[in-house]
């Protein structure tokens, strides 16, 4: 079977300043997969994140996206974007425009498509994370994880060809983290390639195709849930696993599965 | 360029003293200013009806004219109802006046941020009204208002230039003076520029220095508009 | 009489209401620009501009008056303006410095991350700034332009030193002709408290239409 590898990171190292970030990271992403990334706070995977759609910079190392290095001299940062959508932990809609300007600004001053068009797909993207009836409401109007939506569709309508959750879900309060999650496992099931840092272990094992496990600046272990889960070949891993499911495993509970 | 040295030291005295009574001009103005502005703003806030209406009213008339405007009301329009001021008194008038309304502003502002709940306090161990504003919530309010209030020297020294045109000997008169003097205006008045940029670097270093030398760790302003 | 006497000055108003409408635009004009390039413009930029700021503002606005009017107008120099435009734009150019410092401020208080989102989706950062940043900075800076504007609408009256007819210029001139000093002064200060006034006004008014809603609805 023929897989497509849309991204590639090919041995990543983010040093800053004293601290290495993390070193000698590779990659590959394959279409329609969806990777989890779990691993303790503050090693780095939000900054590898931002290192693969160029918002950060990498010391050495090189980024493929779908065969052409963009991590090249002079390559065009901002058309990379284009094609990598990003979803952040703090959501940062713009907070003059509405929900569906916020969907159509990148479509109408990026790709500089005709108003028509662009309102036309915006409300497509409300519509598949269930935000139609908002469309008119500002930022400041929304909740937390009505933003988050919203964020998500802000991506989705520049059509990429891998989307990056950075945390999505940490920033909001408990009840309002399912509705996220649905709208992203709904993506996965659409076979969008997506790349999720997260510590929701339920999301991982339920929707990841695969999960990457990374502390102190490197992947430890990385396979299907089952593998991780049940037959977890490192130590670290297993002790990881079993400290966040402890932590979030109540919480589970109370959301009744996903 | 040499030209332009010849006459900033030939003149050097000259200006100096013009400067000597710019800075008299502006302690002068602060101080009025702040007596003024301290019984605006105790008015404003915790006056009877007639105290807060004539607080209210000097500080929207001084804040709402120009300063020039005022200056000229005061030595030129008041002998019209039969009072005559020499030009210093004038100058100190419009000067203290205009000053008091602003710095009645930045009072105010600190005295709200106090809040009610000092008051409250304070009447309840058994202290009069006064008692309290003069023992409570001043000390407060007056240190908390120090960063904002650190604009009006400053800002107060810049003002000090128009009196000129009421003749007062201070900097600005001196520029003019040697201007005619030499039939150079453009480089007497950058002679007079840069001693004013003297003065404001100057002024402003002090009162960083006296700002550090007087917080309080955590008592601070957020967010405050000047 | 009375009528013939208030009219004369009140003409003096047009003229005042003319410098500022010339100085206030031009101002925010440059001061957007420079506020631009201090922000985006790399060091040599963001020091120019800088100093440009530091000297406008730490010297008293009519000694910058007349510095620029015998640079701009005047015998003998570069460009031959009357005192009007002299003073008008002697006075945008002094305001800009102001307003540089206000739009840089309410520029920096967007939050990093709105440049980030923009960026995020491809935007060049010529168009975040364009699109995204500077429309929240603009909502930002309006109170402490609103207090800007007031006090170039009252630093107009500088401009009486140049021998500009505007409201005082008239009020003096009114003062020595009718011997009714306090009449013509108390006049000129009771027209710029309503223009002043006026000023403010207008402005809270447009600072209310301009929030954004934060209530669900």
């Amino acid at each position: 079977m023929e897989s497509n590898v849309i991204l590639q990171a090919k041995n990543l190292t983010k040093i800053y300043g004293q601290n290495v970030i993390f070193k000698d990271i590779s990659l590959d992403v394959t279409q329609g997969e969806t990777i989890v990334i779990i691993g303790p706070s503050g090693t780095g995977k939000s900054t590898l994140l931002r290192c693969l759609n160029l918002l950060t910079r990498v010391n050495s190392g090189q980024v493929f996206l779908d065969g052409k290095e963009i991590t090249a001299q002079g390559y065009n940062e901002d058309f990379v974007r284009q094609h990598i959508g990003m979803v952040f932990q703090n959501f940062l809609l713009f907070n003059h425009l509405t929900a569906l300007d916020n969907v159509m600004v990148g479509l109408t001053r990026v790709k500089g498509m005709k108003k028509p068009q662009a309102l036309e797909k915006a409300m497509h993207e409300l519509t598949r994370v269930g935000l139609a009836d908002r469309a008119g409401h500002y930022p400041g109007q929304l909740s937390g994880g009505q933003q988050q939506r919203v964020a998500i569709a802000r991506a989705l309508a520049m059509d990429p060809r891998v989307m990056l959750f950075d945390e999505p879900t940490s920033a909001l309060d408990p009840e309002l983290i399912g509705e996220v999650l649905t709208v992203m496992g709904q993506l996965a099931r659409d076979r969008m390639t997506m790349l999720v840092v997260t510590h929701e272990m339920g999301f991982a094992r339920e929707v990841a195709d695969r999960i990457v496990f990374m502390e102190k600046g490197s992947i430890v272990e990385q396979g299907s849930p089952d593998d991780l889960f049940n037959h977890a070949q490192h130590e670290r891993t297993r002790e990881f696993l079993w400290k966040i499911t402890e932590l979030y495993g109540n919480k589970e509970k109370q959301k009744g599965g996903q | 360029m040499s030209a332009f040295l010849d006459l900033f030291i030939r003149f050097f005295p000259d200006i100096m003293r013009g400067a000597g009574v710019t800075v008299l001009l502006t302690v002068e103005g602060l101080s009025a200013g702040f007596v003024l502005g301290l019984l605006a703003a105790l008015g404003r806030n915790y006056g009877g009806r007639i105290w807060k209406g004539l607080a209210v009213a000097y500080i929207e008339l001084f804040r709402g004219t120009p300063l020039l405007v005022q200056l000229f009301l005061i030595y030129y329009g008041l002998p019209g109802l039969g009072v005559t001021l020499s030009r210093e008194w004038a100058a100190f008038l419009a000067l203290g006046l205009n000053s008091g309304a602003y710095q009645a502003e930045y009072l105010r502002g600190s005295i709200l941020a106090i809040g009610e709940g000092q008051m409250t306090a304070g009447r309840a161990i058994g202290l009069s009204k006064w008692k309290t504003i003069f023992h409570i919530i001043l000390p407060q309010a007056l240190r908390l208002a120090i960063p904002a209030w650190a604009n009006e020297p400053v800002s107060l020294l810049k003002s000090t230039a128009v009196v000129f045109l009421i003749a007062v000997p201070e900097l600005m008169a001196k520029a003019k003076s040697i201007a005619a003097q030499t039939y150079a205006p453009i480089s007497a008045y950058i002679a007079v520029a840069i001693i004013y940029l003297a003065m404001v670097y100057l002024l402003d270093a002090l009162l960083k220095w006296a700002e550090r030398r007087s917080k309080i760790p955590g008592f601070e302003m957020e967010g405050k508009k000047a | 009489m009375l009528t013939d006497f208030v009219s004369y000055i009140i003409q003096g108003t047009v003229t005042t209401i003319c410098v500022t409408l010339i100085a206030l635009p031009s101002g925010l004009l440059v001061g957007l620009g420079l506020a631009l390039i201090n922000i985006y413009g790399g060091r040599w930029l963001s020091w120019l501009s800088s100093t440009f700021s530091l000297l406008m503002r730490g010297v008293p606005p009519i000694v910058l008056l007349f510095i620029l009017y015998f640079v701009l107008g005047g015998n003998g120099s570069l460009i031959n303006l009357e005192p009007f435009w002299a003073g008008s734009m002697s006075l945008g150019i002094v305001s800009s410095a102001y307003q540089m410092e206000i739009l840089r401020g309410a520029l920096l208080s967007v939050s990093g991350g709105q440049m980030t989102a923009a960026r995020a989706i491809g935007m060049s950062r010529l168009k975040a700034i364009r699109y995204i940043i500077l429309p929240q900075a603009i909502r930002l800076a309006i109170p402490p332009w609103s207090n800007e504007a007031s006090i170039v609408l009252k630093d107009s009256s500088l401009v009486y030193a140049l021998g500009v007819p505007e409201i005082l210029r008239r009020a003096q001139q009114l003062s020595a002709t009718s011997q009714q000093p306090f009449l013509a002064f108390g006049t000129a200060a009771l027209i710029y408290f309503v223009l002043v006034f006026a000023t403010n006004r207008l402005l809270d008014f447009i600072s209310e239409r301009s929030k954004l809603p934060t209530q669900p609805v």
